[in-house]
C-alpha cells in the first residue's frame, strides 16, 4: 500500500535586498509602498498559501565603505507592516523575522503577542541571531555580542519570550461588570527570569494571544543552529533546495527531534525556493536565462566577485577573465550587513577553482558569476512546476516551500492562478484554510497548556 | 502663527482601554471583553473619524496599568493588560483614510532606530497620517521588565523632590536625545533617494543617503535608516508635558505638546513659557501647537453628566482625580469653555473621554456639531495628511539641505 500524499504547505517571501529581485523590470513596483503588500498578501491568501513571509533589515548593506546601491535598497518595519496587513488579510499567516541580538524580550514579546490578538492568530516569528559590530552601530548596545554568544542568547531570548507568553492562561480576564472583577487574581503575568542574558521579573502586560505563542521559525543550516531549530522551532526556513541536498538535510534535522522529546511532525522543513513559468517548458528556459541575466549586471557580477577576492575590482571587466590576482586575506572583509560574504570559508581555494572553471567553459567574469549563483529552482511549464514541488514534497525533501518571486509585487500572479489550481487537482494542496489560526493552517499542535486546557474542557 | 483656517480649533481624543475613568469597563457601552481585539480599536478609531477629529492618540505603557505611579498596585477591578500602540496604530490604519494616528512610544527602554522605523512604516501604511506620542518612564517596574537599568522607587510625589526632579530631568535629556535620532534618521533619505537607474544598475544614489553620526550621553546611532524618508517627511512628534522641564522638550523638539491647565490663566501662562522656550530654542517661525488636555463626561443634560460621574466614582469606591481638568456637562458648554481655552492661546484640544463607549459618541455626534454650528470646527477633512490636517507644511530634509548649501 502507498503511503498516503502529504499535504504541501506553500509560503510567499516578499522579495527583499538580494540580487534575486529583478527591479529593473517595468512591471516591477515599488517596494515600500503599502499597496504593493497589499497586492502581495492578497495574492498568497488567494491561492491559500500558509503564509506570508517578511525578511528584516537593521544597517544598510556596505561594500568598501559605500552603501551598496545595486539591489534594492530600504524596507519597512516587520512588525509594522506585518499588523498593518493583518487588516487586508483574514487567513494568511504573518511570519517576520525578528533578530534576538538588538532587542529585549519583553518587548518583543509584548509586539508578537499584540500581533497575534491583532491579526486573530497568524503570527509567526523568524528568530534570527546577529553579532556584528557593524549592525551594533545602529543600536543602545552596540555591537556586544560575541559571535560565539550569539545562539546562546537567541536560545534564552526564545525560552524568555515563551515564559513571557505563558505568564497568562488565558483564563485571567473574567469582565464581570456586575462584580467589578476584571482579573480573576492579582498575579496574571507574573514571570521571573535569571539567566546568563536576561535577569527580569514583573507581570507581563498582554494577556494570552489566540496562538498561546506565535509560529517559531529558526533559519541558518550550522550545526548549531540545526539543534536550535530542532529543540525550539515549529519550522525551519532552509536554503536546501535539490531533491538529495533536500533529503540529507530533511532526514539530519527530523531526527534530531527525538531527543528532545518531540514528534517527527512537530518541525516543519521549508526551503526557500524561486520559479520561474512560462507556457512551456522551453519558453520559461529561455525566461530563466534572461532573468538570470538581469539579476547579475555587469556591475553586481564584479561585487559580487569582490566577496570573494575581498578587494577593489571595479577597474576590471565583467565580460573580461577572472583576476590573476589572489583574493586579500588579511584585510577586514570588503562586504558589510550580508549574510553570504561568509560563505566562502576558503576564499584562495575558491578563486582557484572558479578561475578553472571560468577556463573550461571559456566564462567572463559575469557568466561565472551567474552560473555559480544562486539558480531558479524551478523553471517550467505550471504543469512541470506542479510536479516538480510536489515531488519533492513526497520525497520527504521538503514540507513544502517559501516562494520567493523576483518581481515586486506582481510576481506571485501566474503561479496562484496556473501552479496552484494544478496542485489542488492532485490533491496535496488544500482548497480552502483548515482553521482560524496559522498553527491550524500548519498542523502544528497548539502549544502544550493551551492543549491541557483543551483537554480538560473536552 | 495662526492655525490652519479651514479648522480654526484642532481637536483630537485620547483612547485608552475602555475609557479613562477607572470604573468605565462597568458601563453598558464599555465591551471590556473585546479590548484585546482589533474591531475594538477599529469601531472606537472609525467613530473618531466619523466626527472628523484631526487624530486619536492611543496610549501605552511597558508594564501593567496601576492607580500607583511608581509601583503596581494589585488591584483586579480595573482594567490591566494593553496591547502595543503602535501595532494598534498600523492594524487601524487601512481601516481609516482620514484621521491622524498617534500611538505613544516609551523612550527610555526602547531603541530609537526600531522606533523611528516603526513610525515611518506607519507613515506609509496610513498614507501620511502617522504621528508619535513619546513618553519617558521612571517606573521602577517598568525598568525591571529590561533588566538594563535599575530604578528606586518613587512616588508621584517624590518626584517633585530636587532628586526626583534631578532624576526626571535625566529621562527627559535622554528623550531629547532619542527624538533628535528619530527625526534624524527620518531625514537620513532624501526624497528622491530611489533612482533605479538602469544604465549604471544603481537602485539608489547613495549620495542622498546619510549617516546620522548620533552620539549622545546615553547611545549612539549611525545610520541611514533602513526605511526610506516617510510620506510626511516628519511624521508629527507628540508629547505631554505639565512643567518646566517637559514644556522645554515639547519647545525644542515637538510638534504638538499636551498641556492640563485647568483654567484660562494657567493656560495663557503655559503657552507663554512654551513660546519663550521655542523662541530661545531658536524655533519661533515655526508651527508648534499646544493643546490642552480635558477629560470629560459629556451628557445632553449636565446633571445626567454629573450622575454618570458620581455612578462611576461610586462603582470605583473614590472619586476620580486627573491631572487634567475634569469638564462635567453638556457638549455646549463644553464648546463654551474650549473657545475661553482658545482665546488663552491654545490651539486644539486632546479630549480624553471618561467613559470610551459613551463620551467618544458625545464628543463625535455633540460636541463637533455644536462646534461646526459656531464656525469653530471643520465640516469636511481638508487635507490628505495628517500635518496638513494641523497646517504644518511637509519640512526640507535636513541633509538635502545641507548637502546644497
Amino acid at each position: 500500500m502507498s503511503k498516503p500524499l502529504k499535504q504541501i504547505h506553500l509560503a510567499a517571501h516578499f522579495p527583499g535586498v538580494n540580487n534575486t529581485t529583478v527591479w529593473s523590470d517595468p512591471k516591477a513596483g515599488s517596494h515600500i509602498e503599502f499597496s504593493s503588500f497589499v497586492h502581495f498578501a492578497r495574492t498568497a491568501e488567494r491561492a491559500k498559501f500558509d503564509f506570508l513571509f517578511l525578511a528584516e533589515g537593521l544597517r544598510l548593506r556596505e561594500q568598501g565603505g559605500k552603501i551598496y546601491d545595486l539591489d534594492v535598497v530600504g524596507r519597512p518595519d516587520t512588525f509594522t507592516i506585518l499588523t498593518a496587513l493583518a487588516a487586508v488579510t483574514e487567513h494568511l499567516g504573518l511570519t517576520g523575522t525578528i533578530n534576538s541580538t538588538f532587542n529585549e524580550p519583553y518587548e518583543v514579546a509584548r509586539q508578537f503577542a499584540s500581533l497575534d490578538h491583532l491579526s486573530g492568530g497568524r503570527a509567526a516569528w523568524n528568530v534570527v541571531t546577529s553579532w556584528d559590530a557593524f549592525t551594533g552601530e545602529n543600536f543602545r548596545r552596540g555591537g556586544f555580542l560575541p559571535q560565539e554568544e550569539r545562539y546562546s542568547r537567541a536560545k534564552e531570548f526564545l525560552a524568555t519570550a515563551n515564559e513571557l507568553f505563558d505568564s497568562w492562561h488565558g483564563d485571567e480576564i473574567v469582565a464581570d461588570q456586575a462584580a467589578g472583577a476584571f482579573l480573576r487574581d492579582t498575579k496574571a503575568g507574573s514571570f521571573v527570569h535569571h539567566g546568563q542574558h536576561f535577569d527580569i521579573h514583573g507581570q507581563f502586560d498582554v494577556p494570552r494571544s489566540p496562538q498561546g505563542r506565535p509560529v517559531i521559525f529558526q533559519a541558518g543550516d550550522s550545526d548549531e543552529g540545526r539543534e536550535f531549530a530542532a529543540s525550539s522551532a515549529d519550522a525551519i526556513f532552509s536554503r536546501y533546495a535539490t531533491l538529495e541536498g533536500g533529503r540529507a538535510f530533511y532526514r539530519d534535522v527530523k531526527q534530531r527531534l527525538a531527543k528532545y522529546g518531540r514528534r517527527h511532525d512537530e518541525l516543519l522543513i521549508l526551503p526557500a525556493a524561486s520559479f520561474v513559468l512560462a507556457d512551456t517548458d522551453e519558453e520559461a528556459g529561455e525566461l530563466a536565462k534572461d532573468v538570470r541575466r538581469l539579476q547579475v549586471s555587469g556591475a553586481t557580477a564584479i561585487k559580487h566577485l569582490e566577496f570573494v577576492w575581498n578587494r577593489d575590482l571595479s577597474s576590471y571587466d565583467p565580460e573580461g577573465p577572472l583576476p590573476d590576482v589572489d583574493p586579500d586575506v588579511s584585510a577586514d572583509h570588503i562586504s558589510q550587513g550580508r549574510a553570504q560574504a561568509r560563505m566562502y570559508r576558503d576564499p584562495i581555494a575558491t578563486a582557484r577553482e572558479w578561475r578553472e572553471l571560468a577556463a573550461a567553459h571559456n566564462w567572463s567574469i559575469r557568466d561565472l558569476v551567474i552560473e555559480t549563483g544562486n539558480r531558479q529552482n524551478f523553471i517550467g511549464s505550471p504543469a512541470t512546476v506542479a510536479h516538480t514541488i510536489n515531488e519533492y514534497v513526497q520525497a520527504d525533501a521538503s514540507d513544502g516551500f517559501i516562494l520567493v518571486p523576483h518581481i515586486t509585487p506582481t510576481g506571485l500572479d501566474d503561479f496562484a492562478d496556473k501552479v496552484v489550481p494544478l496542485l489542488q487537482e492532485r490533491g496535496v494542496f488544500r482548497t480552502d484554510y483548515e482553521g482560524p489560526t496559522l498553527r491550524h493552517n500548519l498542523g502544528l499542535a497548539l502549544p502544550d497548556d493551551l492543549r491541557r486546557e483543551e483537554r480538560v474542557a473536552s | 502663527m495662526s492655525a490652519n483656517p479651514a479648522s480654526p480649533l484642532h481637536l483630537a481624543v485620547a483612547l485608552d482601554g475602555t475609557g479613562w475613568h477607572p470604573a468605565s469597563w462597568r458601563e453598558k457601552v464599555a465591551r471590556p471583553r473585546d479590548l484585546f481585539t482589533a474591531g475594538y480599536w477599529a469601531d472606537q478609531v472609525t467613530e473618531a473619524e466619523r466626527g472628523l477629529l484631526d487624530f486619536v492618540t492611543l496610549e501605552d505603557g511597558l508594564g501593567l496599568q496601576s492607580s500607583h505611579y511608581g509601583e503596581l498596585d494589585g488591584r483586579t477591578d480595573q482594567v490591566r493588560g494593553r496591547l502595543d500602540a503602535v501595532l494598534t496604530a498600523a492594524r487601524i490604519a487601512p481601516l481609516t483614510r482620514h484621521i491622524g494616528l498617534v500611538p505613544t512610544a516609551i523612550v527610555t527602554h526602547t531603541e530609537p532606530f526600531h522606533l523611528s522605523k516603526a513610525i515611518a512604516t506607519l507613515d506609509y501604511v496610513s498614507s501620511g497620517r502617522a504621528g508619535l506620542r513619546v513618553q519617558i518612564s521612571a517606573r521602577p517596574h517598568e525598568a525591571d521588565h529590561f533588566g538594563r537599568r535599575t530604578f528606586p522607587p518613587i512616588s508621584l510625589e517624590e518626584l517633585q523632590s530636587p532628586d526626583g526632579q534631578e532624576r526626571l530631568t535625566g529621562l527627559f535629556d535622554e528623550a531629547a536625545d532619542y527624538i533628535e535620532v528619530v527625526r534624524r534618521l527620518w531625514d537620513s533619505w532624501e526624497d528622491d533617494a530611489e533612482i533605479r537607474d538602469v544604465s549604471t544598475g544603481r537602485f539608489v544614489d547613495r549620495d542622498k543617503l546619510h549617516y546620522i553620526d548620533f552620539e549622545g550621553k546615553h547611545f549612539s546611532v549611525k545610520g541611514p535608516s533602513i526605511t526610506p524618508r516617510p510620506p510626511q517627511g516628519q511624521p508629527l512628534v507628540t508629547a505631554l508635558a505639565h512643567q518646566t522641564v517637559p514644556y522645554r522638550l515639547v519647545a525644542r523638539q515637538a510638534d504638538i505638546g499636551y498641556v492640563t491647565p485647568h483654567d484660562a490663566d494657567q493656560a495663557r501662562a503655559i503657552v507663554s513659557e512654551i513660546r519663550a522656550e521655542q523662541t530661545a530654542a531658536g524655533r519661533s517661525g515655526e508651527l508648534l501647537h499646544v493643546f490642552g488636555d480635558l477629560v470629560v463626561f459629556l451628557d445632553d443634560d449636565q446633571g445626567a453628566a454629573e450622575d454618570r460621574r458620581a455612578r462611576l466614582d461610586a462603582l470605583a469606591g473614590e472619586a476620580y482625580t486627573s491631572d487634567a481638568r475634569i469638564f462635567t456637562g453638556t457638549p455646549t458648554q463644553l464648546a463654551d469653555v474650549l473657545h475661553e481655552l482658545g482665546e488663552a492661546g491654545l490651539s486644539g484640544f486632546r479630549l480624553r473621554p471618561a467613559v470610551a463607549g459613551h463620551d467618544l459618541p458625545a464628543i463625535t455626534r455633540g460636541l463637533v456639531p455644536e462646534l461646526q454650528r459656531r464656525g469653530a470646527f471643520r465640516t469636511a477633512y481638508e487635507a490628505d495628511t495628517l500635518r496638513g490636517l494641523l497646517g504644518l507644511h511637509r519640512p526640507a530634509n535636513r541633509y538635502a539641505a545641507a548637502a546644497t548649501a
